[in-house]
């Protein structure tokens, strides 16, 4: 088929530094090059997270002990939710594909501060071998869950303070990258990018960056008070030592609930990258897009109560935090509304991206009224800490966020490799990962409504077939993340060699070469134009 | 769906389900089959031109403002349905609740614990949740209550059993090694049946204080006056009510009076005024900031059975 075998330009994947190898991977500051050491942690760990997961629903599928005992599955739920997480889901899309096409879809050669982002991802990687480690140092995995709630996580007898200290590594990670993000937008844009000239996916990585930046030394020190609070026994959060319990889950959920947009948000970013290019049309609505991402981050702040429904916070607490969840909703349901209409009318091409970015939206709006019941006050009381709201998050950060980072995937693989992949294949894959996705996640919404709590080793006879399903659907799910990410892994090197704008996207990143040079853009672009602009005649 | 509500607290919440579920359903069938139409009818073989339109500030209001309306109309359900469950009737049925790793008892009071929760039906029942260790969570799905037991805090929850039979209770907040076996069984039986049930229920716990002597503790008034009949600083307490005492005045007269409510009030609120012969002045202050008059009344009850 005329396969040219290489391409012709010395990309960065090529470029000499100062060392050869491995080491001019680990000691480079090419915010490309770091955003694929991102890739390849994040991959890792989302697959070890994966197989505890799978063995989780092994354990489930039958009542009574299967393959570990209650110690084990609870530890394993605990590292489960930890690795995905603080290591997998946090930095997810914004470290990685952040990393890679924010300087260039702003076009600027590289973040604001090069080697503090090589340093960040050196934070990230001791964050998460301490993570590794609590599994092996001291005494015995933790047995906490990921959301360390006290007085348990300040009386657990295993090895909760690594697990502790992990998470607030992690967390200097995250603030020093959304701190690099938000100066290289302000300072590096091309000459001529306004702030509204901005593509989408930056605009999403900005509201993303202050998140962290404001809401991650909050979980920092509180995480720091229950190691105080264990080692030094001060009684900041346990009742035996004077402590207030609630205090601790108010601390915690005042970064985890907007940590919840710092997941979504840029999922968000890229999937409003995909429908234009795929569409061959402008997006719809560009500025309620990037100004709801605003009011995302900024409400998002104000609605972590919505997890303490039923820990008895006053009665007008509860109100007003279910009106704000409520009110949150509002600005997810305009991007729907404007990702359909950019498709709407569009000469629309069906590529594997555009496919994950549609089953985003399915599963996402499957998330995101699951959360509004959620929301409710009344239906909260029935489903709070049930399987049902296991379902819920895994519709809105494996099926939202996750698809999102697939469809990333396989958007920006020809201008991150310079290679093709299989299409064919990544329909095969996303069809059993999509129908597998489903019988394992949809069951659990039913079990939760039948009253099936969430954390339990064993369950009550009557919650079986439930179990049995969704295991089923683990061992799909898994078999089609092997197969989507088998077939990128192949043609990483094998691929068909891919042009410089395979899809004819027309934001900065497909103005130059696949995979791009060491320095991006020889010269700095001068920017005339709104960013979704395919026909340069019409206006 | 699910199992039937079995509490009148059931109805509004899944009210609340219905509303939302009903409303996803249609807009989640809707934007997925226009999704798909519109990839189908927009197909690039079939349509080679894409539109240049961006976008439309008419849109943009319209589907802010319904959204905003429909999610405030569920709101509104949630807020309805929860508001019951903080209602509680005053004649509610009070039966504390115990979380402690890995177990629920339910202390009826007089001492009376049993391991499974037994309420009469057609009667409010308050739980007043009580945790001896971590973070519980008492769970009731068939009467769709769950509070967190939470240590430090007087949570509660109450509900209304509206059929007989066996309801599962499940803990549902994380608190270790056999967090999943922290089940036990709610029964709801007639109310004859619960009586007798109670009677027979023996009493393995602590039997709770008198009021009264709960206030004489609180005071430590127990520490100069004793109830065994030994003299301290002060008198003896047991035997003295209804009996006849000489006792001093301010002016150092002597008299016999009865030991009734009125006079012990006074030793309360104005100890030096009239002393018992035989014990000195000035040894105490007056309680009248400290014991209320309630208090008082509940002493005086105390005293009255104390011989």
């Amino acid at each position: 088929m005329g396969k040219q075998d290489t391409y012709s330009h010395i990309s960065y994947l090529e470029h000499k530094g100062r060392f050869k190898g491995i080491m001019s991977w680990l000691t480079s500051t090419d915010h490309k090059k770091i955003g694929l050491m991102y890739l390849y942690a994040i991959v890792v760990f989302f697959f070890v997270a994966a197989v505890l997961g799978v063995l989780m629903r092994i354990e489930k599928m039958n009542p009574g002990p299967d393959i570990m005992d209650a110690q084990t599955y609870n530890g394993i739920f605990t590292l489960h939710g930890v690795i995905m997480i603080f290591i997998v889901v946090i930095p997810g899309i914004a470290a990685v594909f952040g990393n890679f096409f924010l300087p260039i879809m702003i076009g600027a050669k590289d973040v604001a501060f090069p080697k503090l982002n090589l340093f960040s991802w050196y934070v990230y990687i001791i964050g998460a071998i301490l993570g590794v480690l609590s599994q092996f140092a001291g005494d015995g995995p933790p047995d906490t869950g990921w959301t360390f709630y006290v007085p348990y996580a300040a009386n657990s007898s295993t090895n909760v303070i690594f697990a502790l200290t992990a998470a607030f590594v992690l967390g200097f990670s995250s603030i020093l990258t959304g701190l690099n993000f938000i100066v290289t937008i302000h300072r590096l844009r091309a000459p001529g990018m306004t702030f509204f000239k901005m593509p989408l996916f930056p605009w999403s990585l900005y509201a993303t960056a202050w998140i962290q930046i404001l809401a991650t030394p909050i979980v920092g020190i509180t995480l720091l008070m229950v190691i105080a609070e264990r080692v030094l026994h001060i009684g900041f959060f346990d009742p035996a030592l004077g402590g207030d319990p609630l205090l601790f889950q108010h601390l915690f959920w005042i970064y985890s609930h907007p940590a919840v947009y710092v997941m979504i948000l840029p999922a968000m970013g890229v999937v409003t990258e995909i429908f234009p290019t795929f569409s061959q049309k402008p997006v719809f609505g560009y500025g309620a897009i990037a100004i709801s991402s605003l009011a995302i981050a900024v409400v998002g702040y104000f609605v972590w109560g919505h997890h303490m429904f039923t820990t008895g916070i006053s009665y007008w607490s509860r109100w007003f935090f279910s009106f704000l969840t409520f009110i949150v909703a509002v600005p997810s349901a305009i991007k729907v509304f404007n990702w359909i209409s950019t498709m709407y009318g569009g000469s629309i091409q069906m590529r594997p991206p555009l496919l994950y970015a549609i089953s985003f939206i399915f599963l996402f709006l499957i998330g995101g009224f699951t959360g509004l019941t959620l929301g409710a006050l009344a239906t909260n009381v029935h489903v709070h800490d049930t399987s049902f709201v296991v379902a819920h998050f895994h519709y809105i950060i494996f099926g939202g966020m996750g698809f999102a980072f697939f469809a990333a995937m396989h958007y920006w693989f020809p201008k991150i490799y310079g290679r093709m992949y299989s299409d064919k294949m990544a329909y095969i894959a996303w069809g059993i990962l999509f129908v597998g996705f489903n019988v394992l996640y949809f069951p659990l919404f039913i079990l939760g409504l039948q009253g099936m709590p969430r954390r339990y080793f064993d369950y009550l006879p009557e919650y079986h077939n439930g179990h049995l399903i969704s295991s089923i659907g683990a061992f799909i799910t898994f078999t089609g993340l092997i197969l989507m990410i088998g077939n990128l892994i192949y043609h990483r090197r094998r691929g068909v060699v891919a042009p410089s704008n395979p899809y004819q996207g027309v934001t900065l990143e497909w103005q130059i070469e696949s995979p791009p040079t060491h320095e991006n853009f020889e010269t700095i672009p001068v920017i005339q134009n709104p960013p979704y602009l395919f026909k340069k005649t019409e206006k | 769906m699910f199992n039937n509500g079995a509490s009148n607290l059931a109805e509004g919440v899944d009210k609340a389900f219905a509303f939302i579920f009903i409303t996803a359903l249609i807009f989640i069938v809707a934007i997925t089959a226009f999704m798909i139409w519109t990839v189908v009818r927009y197909r690039r073989s079939k349509n080679k031109e894409a539109a240049q339109f961006t976008g439309s500030v008419k849109l943009e209001i319209i589907w802010t403002v319904i959204p905003t309306i429909i999610v405030l109309i569920m709101f509104w359900y949630g807020w309805m349905g929860f508001r019951e469950m903080r209602r509680v009737p005053e004649d509610a049925l009070e039966i504390t609740a115990i979380g402690r790793i890995w177990e629920w008892e339910f202390d009826y009071g007089n001492g009376k614990l049993s391991k499974t929760l037994v309420v009469p039906i057609n009667q409010p029942v308050k739980l007043n949740l009580v945790s001896e260790d971590y973070n519980h969570s008492l769970f009731i799905p068939a009467f769709r209550v769950k509070e967190d037991v939470v240590p430090g805090y007087d949570n509660f929850l109450w509900f209304e059993p509206t059929f007989l039979g066996e309801y599962d209770i499940l803990c549902t907040e994380y608190c270790g090694l056999l967090h999943y076996d922290m089940v036990t069984l709610a029964r709801v039986v007639e109310q004859e049946e619960y009586e007798t049930w109670l009677t027979d229920l023996e009493a393995t716990g602590n039997i709770p204080d008198h009021p009264g002597l709960a206030v004489l503790k609180k005071n430590a008034c127990l520490a100069c006056h004793s109830l065994e009949g030994v003299k301290l600083v002060g008198p003896a307490f047991d035997g003295v009510f209804g009996t006849e005492r000489i006792i001093v005045d301010e002016s150092g007269n002597e008299k016999t009076i009865l030991v009734d409510a009125d006079y012990i009030k006074k030793s309360v609120y104005e100890p030096n005024a009239e002393i018992v012969k035989g014990y000195g002045k000035n040894l105490m202050q007056s309680y009248d900031k400290l014991v209320s008059e309630e208090e008082i009344a509940q002493i005086v009850e105390y005293l009255k059975d104390l011989k």
